[in-house]
């Protein structure tokens, strides 16, 4: 089974639709034109460079080389967290938190899918390694950016309620225990229902793209269903890693509710 | 006995008093002259410098929840978190002090936060202060939205948790009258100062 190939025109056909929707929402006074094709536009850009590294990537073969993508992954994903926060903590926090969870959960659970359940060989090969990482990060990003918004945002509002609680002799973790509850809950929802309804509803990305490509379709699913498990455990995990600890910044040594550690300079949309 | 040394925050201070177990210090000032933040500092609220002395023991021996469980502050305003009333209560029967503050006791755990005016809102705030057995007591303005007649069970409620329990009180009001009431001596806040008004 040989996959039809794309030809540049035929691409441009689709790209004539996102074009159409640009100037509809232009005339619509929307306000999203510019946003909307400067977007695509990136996306057209990012995926046919990446094309080309993983191309050479694929070829050299290099642990090293994995690495440093992996890396370079990683950052990007990190700096979009903190990109999406309305409120972010000051100083190397509002980076850090972000990124260390996701460093932590997301690389832990690509290594242990790529190593106890592939089993590529290596266990690094890149042609495994970067696509599961790949998934794994950009779910994790949307879960903890938005768990983590939702828990400072909420503590902005809340602040009254937080000290009142304070005061009748809580500590900062009792007093935001209900506020963490819901972050977590929020962020993890949308991973919840994508699992509910897979295969009813939408045909994820991935499994699509094999069986386009031409692979039967039970090793896609077997694939995708592995996904989905790494993504969730990797959301789930990155999440409470980042909302305990931007849960802690939020209150100093002597449990002192500190709002003055965020900062209100966030963009609050794209 | 509540000792504050040296307590500086913003630029108020450096503020020195003290409030022997068992009285009740009254403390007046205009608004915004940093009563309301002088409490706070005393409960470990804000960013703030100096010492704070419980019986004689810093506060810093204790942990920041701790020393607020034990040094109880009654915000002016006082906010809920939860449906019930009942659930703002720690275990257990709190039947004398909600009885002395006029609720009825079997009732009033049920109700709901949302339907209770200002004036029940201020008295359960206290009584779900005292129900704790704080070691002192530092009260903003607690019967700012009473009626008269709230207003006198609060202050004997009041008098009476402090002279059975031997606590020390501060006592933030704006109603001169009342401070003579209820306290031994009173301080005024001015030019972010104390200073001594009987």
């Amino acid at each position: 089974m040989n996959i039809i190939e794309l030809e540049v025109w035929e691409i441009c056909l689709a790209g004539a639709l996102v074009v159409a929707l640009a100037a509809s929402t232009f005339l619509a006074r929307l306000g999203i034109a510019s946003s909307l094709l400067v977007s695509a536009f990136r996306m057209v850009l990012q995926l046919s460079l990446i094309g080309l590294v993983l191309r050479e990537l694929f070829a050299a073969s290099q642990p090293w080389l994995v690495g440093v993508i992996a890396l370079v992954m990683l950052l990007v994903a990190g700096r979009e967290v903190s990109a999406r926060q309305k409120y972010r903590l000051r100083g190397i926090w509002g980076y850090g938190i972000g990124t260390s969870a996701m460093f932590v959960s997301s690389f832990a659970v690509s290594i242990f899918g790529l190593a106890a359940v592939i089993r590529a060989d290596p266990w690094w090969d890149p042609r495994y390694a970067i696509p599961v990482l790949g998934m794994l990060l950009g779910n994790t990003m949307t879960a903890v950016a938005l768990s983590i918004d939702r828990l400072t945002v909420s503590a902005w509002q809340g602040r009254e309620v937080i000290e009142a609680r304070l005061m009748l002799g809580e500590t900062g973790r009792e007093a935001v225990s209900d506020l963490v509850r819901e972050a977590l809950r929020s962020g993890l929802m949308p991973v919840i229902n994508s699992m509910a309804v897979a295969g009813l509803v939408s045909l994820p990305g991935m499994m699509t793209g094999q069986i386009l490509a031409g692979n039967p379709p039970d090793d896609a699913v077997r694939y995708q269903i592995l996904i989905w498990l790494l993504i969730a455990a990797g959301c789930g995990f990155g999440m409470l890693i980042a909302v305990r600890m931007a849960a802690g910044r939020l209150f100093d040594e002597r449990d002192r509710l500190r709002l003055d550690r965020l900062t209100d300079a966030g963009r609050s949309s794209r | 006995m509540l000792q504050v040394e040296h307590l500086s925050f913003l630029d108020w201070g450096p503020l020195n008093f003290s409030v022997e177990a068992g009285q009740c210090l009254g403390l007046s000032g205009d608004s915004g002259s940093g009563k309301s933040l002088l409490l706070r500092a005393i409960a470990d609220l804000d960013i703030h410098e100096g010492d704070v002395f419980l019986h004689g023991k810093r506060r810093d021996d204790y942990s920041g929840a701790s020393w607020r469980g034990n040094v109880a502050l009654l915000a002016s305003e006082s906010r809920w978190w939860f449906e019930s009333v009942g659930a703002h209560f720690p275990e257990g029967i709190h039947e004398s002090v909600l009885s002395k503050l006029g609720f009825p006791v079997s009732e009033v755990m049920g109700w709901e936060v949302s339907r209770l005016s200002a004036g029940e809102k201020q008295r359960l705030a206290l009584a779900r202060l005292l129900v704790r057995g704080p070691d002192v007591l530092l009260l903003d303005e607690p019967t700012a939205n009473l009626d008269p007649g709230a207003t006198a069970l609060v202050e004997e409620v009041i008098s009476g948790y402090r002279e059975e329990q031997k606590v020390p009180v501060v006592w933030v009001g704006h109603d001169g009258e009342q401070l003579r009431r209820v306290a031994n001596t009173a301080l005024r806040m001015h030019g972010k100062k104390l200073e001594r008004s009987w």
